[in-house]
């Protein structure tokens, strides 16, 4: 398991491939399923545009609370690792924001524990958001958008 | 000896008390709402704040001690 809070620009699939190749060696065989989720920024949101962003987070507890939430899913699910990279700092539409990468035997494992890593880090990982609007205006992100969407 | 405890503020709550962060002494202090206010006797304790003692979050009639850190934010958006 790996926790990577960055403060410069990542290439998610370049973390993915760099993660399976140096820490994953002796999973060889044993994967069956890799559940990817990449969140990246928007040039929008609540109807303005926004031309960049600062995301905050408080060090430590973030990286704390971030290894509580796998624990909590390896307990739960039959996972054999898991990778999250989050950026911090100023970041600009169309970079990536969070990386959520979990390796299973199987997919049902693998697609049910990145989902409910990222939606937990939505709701307990201390991270905040500052939107740049192209007004010049500042505003902090006040919620997130609902993960789950209704039919 | 410790006699104090460390109080941080993050993002929207930060920039409303006008500080990253202080020490106050611990002394007749019981819980984190009371650290909230004795920290800021003129703030009301927001609705929707979110609290952490030693980077655990923690209900806001939960205990404190000398030494600890008690950190006060607003809902998380990250992700």
């Amino acid at each position: 398991m790996l926790i990577k809070i960055c403060p410069d620009g990542f290439d998610p699939w370049q973390e993915i491939q760099a993660y399976q190749q140096n820490a994953l060696t002796e999973l060889i065989g044993k994967i069956g399923a890799t559940s990817v989720f990449v969140g990246t920024m928007r040039d929008f949101n609540e109807g303005d545009q926004v031309k960049g962003m600062t995301l905050e987070h408080y060090p430590g507890m973030t990286e704390k609370q971030l290894a509580k939430i796998v624990a909590e899913a390896q307990s739960q699910w039959q996972i054999l690792d898991a990778l999250i990279v989050h950026r911090v700092g100023a970041i600009l539409p169309d970079e990536a924001i969070v990386l959520v990468a979990v390796w299973s035997s199987h997919r049902g494992e693998a697609f049910d524990a990145s989902r409910n890593i990222m939606e937990a880090l939505k709701s307990k990982a201390p991270f905040w958001k500052k939107e740049q609007l192209d007004s010049d205006q500042e505003r902090w992100v006040s919620k997130n958008t609902d993960g789950y969407t209704t039919c | 000896m410790i006699m104090s405890i460390k109080v941080r503020y993050f993002a929207s709550l930060k920039d409303r008390v006008g500080r990253a962060e202080q020490t106050i002494d611990s002394l007749g202090l019981s819980t984190v709402r009371s650290v909230w206010h004795v920290a800021n006797p003129d703030e009301t304790l927001p609705d929707n704040i979110l609290a952490a003692v030693n980077m655990d979050y923690v209900d806001l009639d939960s205990p404190v001690k000398e030494g600890d850190e008690v950190a006060f934010f607003p809902p998380v958006t990250g992700g």
